[in-house]
Formats: C-alpha cells, sequence, structure tokens
C-alpha cells in the first residue's frame, strides 16, 4: 500500500514491471521488492528445502528470501535479491524455487514431512545401497536442490574490470562514512566513498530523525554537495566492498547496467580492486530476526525494513501492523507507523520493563509464539502475563536487536570480540591493517556519536597518510542509544527458522549440538545454516546463540565462524570479466599470417602463436597430401617456412661470451664472429631446460634463438642468472623475438633462391653451413643463417619485422618458379624427426644431456649452470630411458607418440614398461612410420626388436631400434 | 599482495612471479659437495612467519627482488634488488 506524500521515490516517474508475467506499476527509486509491497504481492519466492511460502524479510543486500530471476532467455540472472534490484521500465522478474505456480508449488509437499529433512538428513538416508546412489539419489535430489537456475547458455551480458587508486577508501555512506569522506576530502585526500545503494544516505533514508536541523534525507543530499564541491570524492554508489586483501586492496562490485534497460554501451557489472592507502569501514549494522515459532511467514519481517519501506520508498507493508521486539530502537517503528497514519495493532516487547514511547498498545514481558496464515500471515499468538492471545494482524515487525557490520575486518584472519553491552560482535582493533571501523559498524548506534566516530576515524587516516586533519563540525543529532536484551528464540510448538533461505531451524541446532557437532563451525556444516547466498547475516547470531545455550557455553567461547569474501554474491562473470575467449588466450600473429591464411592454410595454436599446419594445393583433400608433397619439396627443391615465433635474444657486451659459456653447456668463447653454433642449456638441477643456434654477430654481440615454448622461460633465466649469479659479467640483453621476422629456405635449391634475392650474392665458400652474417635484401639490411633444422642445404633469413609480410610473399613466390613453395609445421616435423632433431616433444624436463645423447657437449673445462648436478648419480648410466630411433618392422605399420615399449615377448603392463614414443610420423621420405622416444639402455640395443603398445589404441608394433638420425646420417646434404 | 619493486614502486602482485627462498642466491661451488647440492636446489623450510624468497618483476622492469614478508600476515617487510645484494650494476 502506497502512502502519499512519503518516500524518495520519483513519483513523476512511473515504471512498469513484470513479476512471474503480471504487470505492476511502481516509480523510479523504487526496488522490485518495495514496488511489489506496493502493490500488495507479499508471497515473492519459495524456501530452499520445504518450499515453504516467503516474502521479503528485508530492505537490504542481505535479503534471505526474495530472491529472484531477472531477465530471460541466455541473459536471465539468478538468485537476485529483489531487496536491491531496482525496476526499470520492461523488467521481467520470475519467483524461483518452485514447481509449477508461486502459490500452489508442487514441491511444498516436503514442507509436510519436516522431521524426515532435518538437520544430516542427506548424510543419513542415501547411504546405501551404494549402487542407488549414481542412478538414483544424485539426480533426484538434484532436481530438487539448488536456488535459482542458470540459462544453460553462454551469458551474453558484458562485464568489466577495473582498477582504482585513492588515500582514503570509506566504504558506507552513511552518517559515519559521509563524514569520514568530507573530513579527509578537506584534508586534501583523494577520496573513494562507495556505498551499495543507489543512493548516498544509509540508514538516514529510513529513518525520521534530524540531523543539524534538518530532516535527515535533507542533510545527506547538502552533504552531497559539499563532498562533490571538494573536488577530490570519486562517489560509488551501487559499489559493493565485497572483501579485503593484502596491502590496502579491496574488490568491489558495481552495479553499473543491471539498474536499467538493456543499454549496449553499459555493462551489466563491473568488478572493481581498490587499492587504498586507508580505509575506514563504515558498512553499519544488520537487524537481526528473532526465531519464534513458524517466524517466516509472508508478512513477517524486520522493524527496520519496515521503517526503509514507510520511510524511503512509501510503502506501508500492512494495514495492521503489529511489532515484535526486545529493544528500545524497534518501537520507532510504532511511532513512524501511527505518524504515517498506519493502525499498529499492538507492540510487544520481551522486556517486563519496556515502556510505551507513544501512543499505542504495548504488551511489556509478551513474547510472540505461533503464527497462522497460508500463502501470508492472517494472525499471531501472543503470550503474555501467563496468558495466550490471538491478535489478527498481516503484518508483523520484528527486532532481535543489530548486528556491526564486522565481515570485512575477519576477510584477513581476526575474529570478532563479543560486545555484551550491544549483544555483539564487534571488530578488533587492528583487524586490517589500515582499516578503522568505526560507527554502527563498531557498535556505536547513536546517530551523533557516528558522525564524531566518521571524523575521528578519518583523522585516524588522515594521520597514517601524513595529511593534517581540518576542524570539521560535527552537527547536532540524537544521541539515543536505548537498551537491548539478548532474545535469540522463543521456545513453543512448531519450526522456529533461524536461516530462512536454507530452512534451518532451531531445532536442527540442537540436533546438531545433541549428536556431537558441538564445534561452530561443524554445526554450520552438519545443519547448512550460513551457508546460503545471505552467509548467515541474518542467522548467524542465534545460532551461535542457541548452540552455546545447547553446549552449556556462552557465546565468546563458542565463537562464530569464518567470514570470508565475498560480503555479497558475485557472480564469477564479473570477476572474470575480460578473460573469456580471446582475453583468456591472446593471439600472436606472425607477418606472414594475412598472406598464410590467404592461402588457406589451417592455423594451429603454438602457445599463443598461431602457425600452418600445411598449405593446401589443388586437389588435395586430406592433410597428409599436403604434408607429403611439402616434405618432398623440401627434399627435392626448396621449401618456406615462417620461423619468427622462435625465441630471439640479442646479447651485448664485453663479458657477453663469457656469459653464454656460463648458460650453455657447450663453449661459445671460442666462436668466431660470423659463425653460429647449436647450444643446450640445462636447468640448474641437471635436466635439458632448452636448446637452440646462437650466432655470433661480432666479438661482443650475439643472437641467442630459444624454442618457441621456452621463449620467456629462457629469458627469465638469463635475467636471473645475470643478476643473481653473475654481477660481475659486464653484458646486456633483451628480448626481440617481435622485432624480426625470420624464414627458413630450405632445400637444396635454397641457394639459388637466395642469389635471385640478395643485393650481393652468396657462394659455398663465401657461406660454407653454420654461418652468419649481414646480408642486403632489396636493399633493406637483414641478416643471413646458415642453419638448419630439415637436414637441408638450409638458410633464415631475418629482416626488421616491417617488411616481413613483403619478404614472405616474395619468397614464396621466387620458390615456386623453382619447383618449391611454403610448408607449415606438419612437414616441419616430419623433416626433423627423419633427421633426429628434437623438440620439447623429447626434452620436457625430465630429461637429460646423457638421456638424449649430448653429454658430450657439457664442456669438461668450465662450470656451466646445471652441470654439478647432471653428474649426479641416477642422471646418466645404461638404467636411463635414452633417446632413440623405432622403425616398424613386423605386419603392423603404424606407430603412435604415447606409446609405451615393451620387449617383444613381455606382457604390457606396467612394471614390464621399458620407455615410450615422444614423436612420431609418416615419412614419405622412407615410405615409412618414424618414430623416436625413449628406451631403458636404448642407445646400447641399435638394432633389436621391441614392441610398441598403444593401450589407448589397441595397438601393437614391433619396431627395431635404431639411431634417431635416419636421414643423411653423415650430414652431406646439409653441408652441400 | 602487492609489492614495492624498488623500481618501479607499489606494484599489484599479479606483475610478479615467485622462484623460492633466497637460497638460490647463494650457489655452491663446483665442488661443494653433493650435500651443499643437495640443500641448494632441494631442501627448503615452510616458515610460518618471516621469510625471504626471489620474486621476478617479469610484467614490469625484468628485475630480481628480495622480498621480505611474513606467511602468516602477508606483510611485505623489506624489497631489494637482487643485483645490489650480490654486486651488480644499474649501467641500464
Amino acid at each position: 500500500m502506497r502512502i502519499e506524500g512519503k518516500g524518495l521515490i520519483d513519483r513523476a516517474h512511473p515504471v512498469r514491471f513484470r513479476f512471474d508475467g503480471v504487470s505492476y506499476g511502481g516509480f523510479e527509486g523504487d526496488t522490485v521488492a518495495s514496488a511489489l509491497l506496493a502493490n500488495g504481492v507479499r508471497l515473492m519466492g519459495r524456501s530452499f528445502k520445504y518450499h515453504r511460502p516467503r516474502g521479503v524479510l528485508t530492505a537490504g543486500s542481505e535479503e534471505p528470501n526474495a530472491l529472484m530471476e531477472i531477465g530471460t532467455g541466455a541473459a536471465r540472472t539468478p538468485n537476485v535479491r529483489a531487496t536491491m534490484q531496482e525496476i526499470y521500465e520492461g523488467l521481467e522478474a520470475r519467483s524461483q524455487n518452485r514447481v509449477g505456480p508461486l502459490h500452489r508449488d508442487l514441491l511444498s509437499i516436503n514442507d509436510l514431512f519436516p522431521g524426515v529433512l532435518g538437520a544430516g538428513f542427506y548424510y543419513k538416508t542415501f547411504m546405501w545401497p551404494r549402487a542407488f546412489w549414481e542412478k538414483l539419489y544424485e539426480p533426484v535430489i538434484r532436481r530438487a536442490a539448488g536456488l535459482g537456475a542458470l540459462s544453460g547458455q553462454p551469458d551474453p551480458g558484458r562485464y568489466e574490470k577495473a582498477f582504482a587508486h585513492c588515500d582514503l577508501l570509506v566504504i558506507g555512506a552513511g552518517p559515519t562514512g559521509l563524514m569520514a569522506a568530507l573530513t579527509a576530502a578537506r584534508a586534501g585526500a583523494d577520496v573513494i566513498l562507495a556505498d551499495e545503494n543507489a543512493r548516498l544516505g544509509g540508514r538516514l533514508l529510513s529513518e525520521t530523525e534530524e540531523i543539524g536541523g534538518k530532516p535527515s534525507a535533507l542533510w545527506v543530499a547538502d552533504m552531497l554537495d559539499l563532498l562533490r564541491d571538494t573536488g577530490n570524492v570519486r562517489i560509488m554508489t551501487r559499489t559493493t566492498i565485497t572483501g579485503a586483501y593484502d596491502g590496502g586492496t579491496y574488490g568491489a562490485l558495481e552495479r553499473v547496467g543491471q539498474h536499467r534497460p538493456e543499454t549496449p554501451d553499459l555493462p551489466l557489472e563491473c568488478f572493481w580492486r581498490i587499492h587504498a592507502g586507508q580505509a575506514v569501514l563504515a558498512a553499519g549494522a544488520l537487524e537481526r530476526p528473532l526465531a519464534f515459532p513458524m517466524n517466516d511467514r509472508p508478512g513477517i519481517m524486520l522493524a527496520g525494513a519496515v521503517r526503509t519501506y514507510l520511510n524511503r520508498y512509501g510503502v506501508a507493508p500492512g494495514r495492521n501492523i503489529t511489532l515484535f521486539a526486545c529493544n528500545d530502537d524497534a518501537h520507532r517503528t510504532a511511532l513512524d507507523l501511527i505518524e504515517a497514519g498506519i493502525r499498529v495493532t499492538a507492540v510487544i516487547d520481551s522486556r517486563a520493563d519496556a515502556t510505551a514511547q507513544g501512543d499505542y498498545r504495548l504488551l511489556a514481558g509478551a513474547q510472540v509464539i505461533h503464527s497462522k496464515g497460508r500463502r501470508a500471515l492472517r494472525e499471531i499468538t501472543v503470550r503474555h502475563k501467563g496468558r495466550q492471545d490471538t491478535i489478527l494482524t498481516d503484518c508483523l515487525a520484528m527486532s532481535g536487536g543489530w548486528n556491526p557490520s564486522v565481515h570485512l575486518t575477519c576477510h584477513m584472519n581476526a575474529r570478532p570480540i563479543w560486545n555484551d553491552r550491544i549483544k555483539g560482535f564487534v571488530p578488533a582493533p587492528g583487524a586490517v591493517p589500515g582499516l578503522t571501523a568505526a560507527g554502527a559498524c563498531a557498535g556505536i548506534y547513536a546517530t551523533h556519536a557516528c558522525l564524531t566516530a566518521g571524523v575521528d576515524a578519518a583523522k585516524t587516516a588522515l594521520k597514517a597518510l601524513g595529511k593534517s586533519a581540518p576542524g570539521v563540525a560535527v552537527p547536532a543529532a540524537s544521541d539515543q542509544t536505548g537498551a537491548v536484551q539478548a532474545l535469540w528464540y522463543v521456545d513453543g510448538k512448531g519450526r522456529a527458522w533461524l536461516d530462512f533461505a536454507n530452512d534451518v531451524t532451531t531445532k536442527d541446532i540442537r540436533l546438531a549440538a545433541r549428536e556431537n557437532f558441538r564445534s561452530v563451525e561443524h554445526m554450520k556444516r552438519y545443519t547448512t545454516q550460513g551457508m546460503a547466498p545471505d552467509q548467515g547475516k541474518n542467522s548467524n547470531m542465534a545460532a551461535l546463540a542457541l548452540l552455546a545455550d545447547a553446549t552449556g557455553r556462552g557465546i565468546a567461547e563458542t565463537g562464530t565462524t569464518t567470514y570470508r569474501p565475498p560480503y555479497v554474491p558475485v557472480s564469477i562473470s564479473a570477476m572474470a570479466a575480460g578473460a573469456g575467449g580471446k582475453g583468456f588466450a591472446p593471439e600472436r600473429f606472425t607477418t606472414s599470417h594475412a598472406a598464410t591464411v590467404a592461402r588457406g592454410a589451417p592455423m594451429i595454436e603454438a602457445g599463443l602463436w598461431y602457425r600452418p599446419g600445411y598449405f593446401p594445393a589443388r586437389g588435395e583433400t586430406t592433410w597428409r597430401q599436403s604434408c607429403d608433397r611439402e616434405v618432398a619439396m623440401v627434399r627435392d627443391a626448396v621449401g618456406i617456412c615462417d620461423v619468427s615465433t622462435l625465441g630471439k635474444i640479442d646479447i651485448q657486451g664485453p663479458d657477453a661470451a663469457a656469459f653464454l659459456d656460463f648458460v650453455y653447456t657447450n663453449m661459445f668463447s671460442t666462436l668466431k664472429p660470423g659463425r653460429v653454433r647449436y647450444g643446450l642449456m640445462l636447468r640448474e638441477d641437471g635436466h635439458v631446460m632448452d636448446d637452440g643456434t646462437t650466432a655470433r654477430l661480432s666479438d661482443t654481440h650475439f643472437v641467442m634463438t630459444t624454442t618457441t615454448a621456452a621463449a620467456g622461460q629462457v629469458m627469465t633465466h638469463l635475467d636471473f642468472v645475470h643478476q643473481a649469479l653473475r654481477p660481475d659479467l659486464d653484458v646486456r640483453f633483451i628480448s626481440v623475438t617481435e622485432h624480426w621476422a625470420q624464414f627458413a629456405i630450405a632445400g637444396p635449391r635454397s641457394r639459388d633462391l637466395l642469389n635471385s634475392l640478395l643485393d650481393s650474392p652468396i657462394d659455398g665458400e663465401s657461406w660454407p653451413f653454420m654461418a652468419c652474417g649481414p646480408v642486403s635484401v632489396h636493399g633493406v639490411a637483414g641478416r643471413l643463417f646458415r642453419i638448419s633444422f630439415s637436414g637441408e642445404h638450409a638458410y633464415e633469413i631475418a629482416v626488421p619485422a616491417r617488411y616481413g609480410d613483403a619478404l614472405f610473399r616474395d619468397l614464396v613466390a621466387r620458390a615456386e618458379t623453382l619447383g618449391g613453395g611454403p610448408y607449415g609445421m606438419e612437414a616441419l616435423n616430419v623433416l626433423r624427426i627423419e633427421k633426429g632433431f628434437i623438440t620439447h616433444a623429447e626434452i620436457h624436463g625430465r630429461v637429460t644431456a646423457f638421456d638424449i645423447g649430448m653429454e658430450r657437449m657439457i664442456s669438461p673445462g668450465k662450470d656451466c649452470i646445471g652441470k654439478t648436478a647432471s653428474m649426479r648419480a641416477g642422471l646418466t648410466g645404461p638404467e636411463r630411458e635414452q633417446l632413440v630411433g623405432l622403425k616398424p618392422v613386423g605386419a603392423v605399420k603404424q606407430l603412435t607418440s604415447g606409446a609405451h615399449l615393451f620387449e617383444p615377448d613381455a606382457d604390457p603392463v606396467r612394471v614390464n614398461d621399458l620407455g615410450y614414443v615422444t614423436s612420431v610420423c609418416f615419412s614419405p621420405t622412407f615410405g615409412t612410420y618414424l618414430g623416436l622416444g625413449f628406451l631403458k639402455n636404448g642407445r646400447a640395443r641399435h638394432g633389436d626388436t621391441v614392441k610398441h603398445v598403444d593401450h589407448l589404441r589397441g595397438l601393437e608394433t614391433l619396431c627395431e631400434i635404431c639411431d634417431p638420425v635416419f636421414f643423411d646420417p653423415e650430414g652431406a646434404r646439409v653441408r652441400g | 599482495m602487492r609489492i614495492t619493486c624498488p623500481l618501479c614502486g607499489d606494484r599489484d602482485s599479479r606483475e610478479f612471479s615467485i622462484r623460492g627462498h633466497e637460497t638460490y642466491l647463494d650457489r655452491p661451488a663446483p665442488d661443494a659437495g653433493e650435500a651443499a647440492w643437495d640443500n641448494y636446489l632441494h631442501l627448503r623450510d615452510n616458515p610460518a612467519g618471516e621469510t625471504a624468497e626471489l620474486w621476478y618483476h617479469g610484467a614490469g622492469c625484468a628485475a630480481w627482488l628480495r622480498v621480505r614478508r611474513n606467511t602468516l600476515t602477508h606483510e611485505v617487510l623489506k624489497v631489494d634488488l637482487v643485483r645490489d645484494l650480490t654486486g651488480g650494476d644499474h649501467a641500464d
């Protein structure tokens, strides 16, 4: 029921929205909950386990009952709190956790058997027979369980993440936060003021009190102007601080577009990481419900929430409202309602000495012990002076006192401290470094005291920031705190709910205690109390108190469960913003990418790089046809391949050679300028890290190449070796991988091709195998390396990356006139297997130089990284699995990588395992499959037969063990 | 967690990668014997409290850092450039 003249809603802007398909009207500034209440809708959802009808309990982000699906189709979001969701034109909200219509949920049958579904029900019931679990119990339970449902489709909503930095973060914009922000801003601090509500003010928007002689809402508006005038306060509304992390970092969730119709340019949410020099926590307090029998009917809500609906939204949640409380503060509800012309049936106060603060019927020393009403509250039963009376009422406002919102202060392992005066937990001092809790979240409830606390907290923060505090006058305001009695639960006939969202009752807590789940953490997990979306914000205190009573301990001794981030539910989409698709795996393209794709080459991923698998020619229908042709092309004519993805590190300095001697196993100080050498790099633990060629361009200038996969690891390693181990060496290096486009020109016609291209021709005498040096390509200064990864007479030519595209197209065109063309990764792999060259398929991190037959590359005359460990017992010798070549010799001709090796007559089981296959290919050169692998004592067994077994594919192939170099073992072609 | 790089200032920990305990700075001589190398390569304490670790500012200045921090409170106590500790130069 809407009350004329009240509330902060914009009555000039009516809004229509739909709930469960029915159209309703509200105003701008309404939430779904306030608008539904204004329309007399009290039933907003069904409870999790018993599917009981539930209405709205709160008016904030702690709402356990009114959880809804917002939106339609793939974009729908489940479990949105109707108390936080602002309405907009065309909003679609749906109730959830029901089978059939909301008012006649078929699963409410569960409610008839509460004894069956008590705490530990699943643990006790579905134990046996074992086979039933997977086929029967779990599917049925899963269908019935779960709050809300995802669409099952990718979320089309946009989300963002962002970073912010400030001197002072003020969390919460109630009286405390506003004063703290103004004080700090006037001192010149860079302030962020964050509040999860759509407007600033906190509780002041919900109360009728005065500050500085003005209605509190007006005072808030004036404060907003003052804050804006300072020019250094960033106001973030609809932003919930979700967690406190190390080093003054705070997580925050901002609702950017969720409160408005689809806006193409806006994300739904933004997840912020705010780094603050200091923080003031002014998060306020949350009112607690009272656990009396049948306290969960629609129409029963918190007293503070009733004031919020009345004063902020101009809505009366009932026509005959009753109050049930154990504290003075709640009496304001009755006064506000009477002032607004709403009938207050009675105020039921559990304290015998309670006094009426206005003209209403007070039942002191009384308790509500029952309620009735099928889909909404109709009547309550009150126990008063030994009598039981029935009161007809459609709304019961209840208050068990307030809990300071200490959550963020506990995110870094601190525990809150019990305060007997306010009957609640307050933050431990210094709980989060750099954060000061102030106001209601620190247990200070009177408005004037909160305003003062805000100023003081800002001063503390300013001192830590090294700034002097200005004088800020604290306006006049109420100094009433009021008394509170510890009333947690009311015994009587019927279930008394603690955790509304998870359907946990007082009986469940007692059962847990009786079954010896006495630790609060055990009780929580056994009963699921506090594990719903509200994370126990409404139920933790009462559950604790009940457990304390049931186990004969005090509340302080019983302690709280651990508070963990996030403070409110955060969608994974928001936290993962920007990290899906290309944000998860960015794409790196070579300069030849466009020309390669234009030729129809399928691209394969190599780390983040994209490289061509093969270049299909006309008439080819399978990759093998293309691959075989490309291999033959390189062996017979000339092929072009982009090798720019290999890591390139430019190394310069007087001690560059000495540095390379230390990171490579072999010598580079003896390498002559104008020559290239293959190098092997170990980890300090004696295993192979990487390999590649390094060219010496001058006495003090080298260019190292790494494998594509290990480029980053090698760079990090070189930085470590230089800075940590060999700072004595005068050397500098930098990655130039993306500065140079580099292409392999491989095959017997490679020199012919080059000589048609280079400004000055080359010959075999001046450019022998492993020569390098500067060349001029159409006037562009490039580098030429005579190196080969194919076993053919081959070169790699490098030009600055901006010429890469042009050079690749030119090279391919020239190769085609010589009977050649481009080749891809498949052919490159065949060529290198035929030649016995290793890649990271072989040097996979568990092999030593000995294993790959390169132990003689560890120079005896010098120390190097990994040398000492490589000589350790167990890293060399016949018990090691050593690199071998494999050729099929039996009837079965196929090899697969990943297969294991056994003696021909051995049972192919683990204990008989002799090794494994790392790389295989079909070799068009030899007309057979070839494999590389590791075999125990393999080098001594060339000529023997071994059984290759692929258990996954059911393949057994007899192989001859041979030298890994199948093709041109003398190296005549590479020198040709 | 945030780390104050002596060159780049106060930065988010995601710019850094960790290698392990500062022991890695004390590389034994090649002939130091198996026990010394075993200790250098493999044996690590898991302290609850203060420790000193090596971090790499890979998304920043590529400096290796020694970070003294408390594993219980996550407080970063002191950050040094490794090359200051090893006597390296700064002629960058």
